[in-house]
């Protein structure tokens, strides 16, 4: 294993995040806040309580999700795109490195720079309303292994991607909505039984709904299956990552 | 001596069906520095990115030390340094993070002492901590060479060092390369500027079309392929040649004044004393001679521009 490697891919782009401070966590902090400001204080208010809990409360999940899935997919997808572009990724191709050096490194990088985040928000949120976790571990599984499969999700699209669209499609077309309808906003219990079917088709609904019970001991669906869907994220991120690297796709001519 | 590079039947097409390389065969020694030649095209970066892994083989066989590139990718990579022909670098990083980045990359511990000498090298000493978008063309080139040397390499290859670098930085840039030489390194270079090649290089490898249809020492390659003239400045110009002199391969340039003997340096005997005997018994006095031998620029022109398909020298086994 050359841990070198991985240090050094790793501490690159962490002082990549440190050079861009005002990007990487400022700007989505004060997103963030906005969020809580406007739902959580402003509609909130005239929402008395979802499943028993207070409405600025019931947010505080979701919107973690929200931050933890974006901040982690354009992480990792930047982060291997941008040799692509600018041509240095000659080097990495060259270098006596593996694929699960370069995925650490990368990987490892985009997953901190998320979790990280995601702490700052979970921070800035006590300052809107009271918390208190119920499960604090189990939060901190769900919020490692999601920045760890969307960081590879990310990773996988940033490989695919050549050109700037495809690289923000994915996450502004697709994750975007799928984690405003994934029951950050509202409880499915709220939906239509049809909508509530529907929702059941969206994997960022099952990540929610964990992360949700870790906080407050209750969830639209099992805390299990949301345990098994991020899972199967990973593993079949894992497999795509393995995939690439076997065939060069999008990396060896 | 055993080759520190070995490339066996090499074969590489693109997606697309063009080939690129065909059936290449080359063995390269330690501490030579060779230069491989070639028109845009013809398949010298390929060559090389297939070396370093960049690219991959559609088939053939490449050994580096002794160990295949595919199997054993890291004893074989951190052999290698490589300076790509783009001046592709982190344009918000600094050179010294650069350079300690590329090192980490190969797997080589810190050595902060060693990444100043690196930088000292090829003088961006001074600039070790500026932004490299602020760097000029000249210096980037030069940081790529850092980055290639950045963890000790025992090949480099350097794929155009000289393209849009200008003369002074050029000459510093050879330097630079017999330096590396000197230590031990072996240096690949492809270029355009045959000066280059005749200034540097220890053999010869001429690319056209995918093909490597020529390795030669320099030296026996100029001598090989080299044609020589002698040139006899007349006192009094000619108007044609006369007849004692026809049977020689001999023109008459400079409206007359200038008889043009071209001779095979490889032959036993040249026939120069021939020719002065001849010129003595037909009465032509000339005021002055001179040689010229053909530079490694005509040599080049003549092997890849031949438009008749029939190779002026057998290709390499």
């Amino acid at each position: 294993m050359n841990l070198h490697a991985v240090n050094a891919i790793y501490r690159f782009e962490m002082a990549r995040t440190r050079r861009t401070l005002l990007q990487s966590v400022v700007a989505p902090v004060i997103t963030t806040s906005l969020y809580f400001v406007v739902f959580g204080a402003a509609i909130g208010s005239r929402i008395s309580q979802v499943d028993g809990i207070g409405y600025g409360a019931f947010i505080v999940p979701g919107l973690i999700m929200l931050s933890l899935l974006t901040q982690s997919i354009s992480n990792a997808a930047f982060g291997i795109y941008f040799p692509k572009f600018t041509g240095t990724i000659y080097e990495l191709l060259s270098a006596p490195v593996s694929m699960i050096e370069v995925v650490l490194g990368y990987v490892g990088a985009a997953a901190t720079k998320a979790l990280v985040l995601g702490l700052i928000i979970l921070g800035t949120a006590t300052f809107f309303v009271d918390l208190h976790i119920q499960h604090p571990l189990v939060m901190l599984m769900f919020l490692v292994l999601t920045a760890i499969s969307f960081s590879l999700f990310g990773f996988i699209i940033g490989i695919w991607a050549d050109n700037f669209e495809k690289l923000q499609m994915i996450p502004l077309l697709v994750v975007t909505p799928l984690v405003f309808l994934g029951g950050t906003f509202y409880s499915v219990s709220m939906l239509s039984p049809v909508w509530q079917a529907v929702t059941l088709f969206n994997p960022v609904f099952y990540l929610v709904s964990g992360l949700r019970w870790s906080f407050y001991g209750q969830s639209d669906v099992s805390v299990w299956i949301s345990i098994g869907i991020i899972l199967f994220f990973l593993t079949a991120c894992l497999g795509a990552v393995a995939w690439i690297f076997k065939t060069g796709y999008h990396l060896r001519n | 001596m055993e080759p520190i590079v070995s490339i066996k039947n090499l074969n590489k097409t693109y997606k697309g069906g063009f080939q690129a390389l065909k059936n290449i065969n080359l063995d390269i020694y330690p501490g030579e520095i060779i230069a491989l030649l070639g028109p845009n095209g013809a398949g010298k970066t390929t060559l090389i990115s297939t070396i370093c892994g960049i690219a991959q083989a559609s088939s053939g066989s490449i050994t580096v030390d002794g160990k295949d590139i595919q199997k054993d990718f890291r004893a074989t990579r951190s052999l290698i340094g490589l300076v790509p022909q783009e001046l592709t670098t982190d344009a918000f990083e600094t050179p010294w993070v650069t350079v300690s980045f590329s090192r980490g990359l190969f797997g080589k511990a810190k050595d902060p002492a060693y990444i100043e000498k690196v930088l000292k090298d090829v003088s961006l000493w001074d600039k070790r901590d500026n932004m490299i978008r602020t760097l000029s063309g000249g210096m980037k080139r030069r940081l790529l060479i850092a980055k290639a040397l950045s963890h000790e390499p025992r090949i480099l290859f350097l794929d155009e060092p000289s393209a849009g670098v200008d003369v002074e930085l050029r000459r510093e840039m050879w330097q630079l390369v017999h330096k590396l030489r000197e230590s031990g390194v072996t240096i690949i270079l492809t270029t355009h500027y045959i000066e280059e090649a005749e200034e540097m290089a220890d053999r010869i490898g001429v690319i056209a079309d995918g093909e490597l249809i020529l390795v030669e020492d320099k030296k026996s390659l100029m001598q090989k392929l080299g044609k020589k003239q002698l040139l006899l400045e007349l006192k009094q110009p000619l108007a044609v040649l006369p007849e004692a002199l026809k049977e020689f391969e001999i023109e008459l340039k400079d409206e007359g004044y200038t008889l043009v003997y071209t001779f095979d340096t490889q032959a036993e005997r040249t026939g120069i004393t021939t020719v002065l005997d001849a010129l003595r018994q037909a009465q032509i006095n000339f005021r002055d001679l001179s040689t010229t031998q053909s530079s490694l620029e005509d040599i080049f022109v003549r092997l890849v521009k031949k438009d008749d398909g029939e190779s002026l020298v057998e290709k390499p086994s």
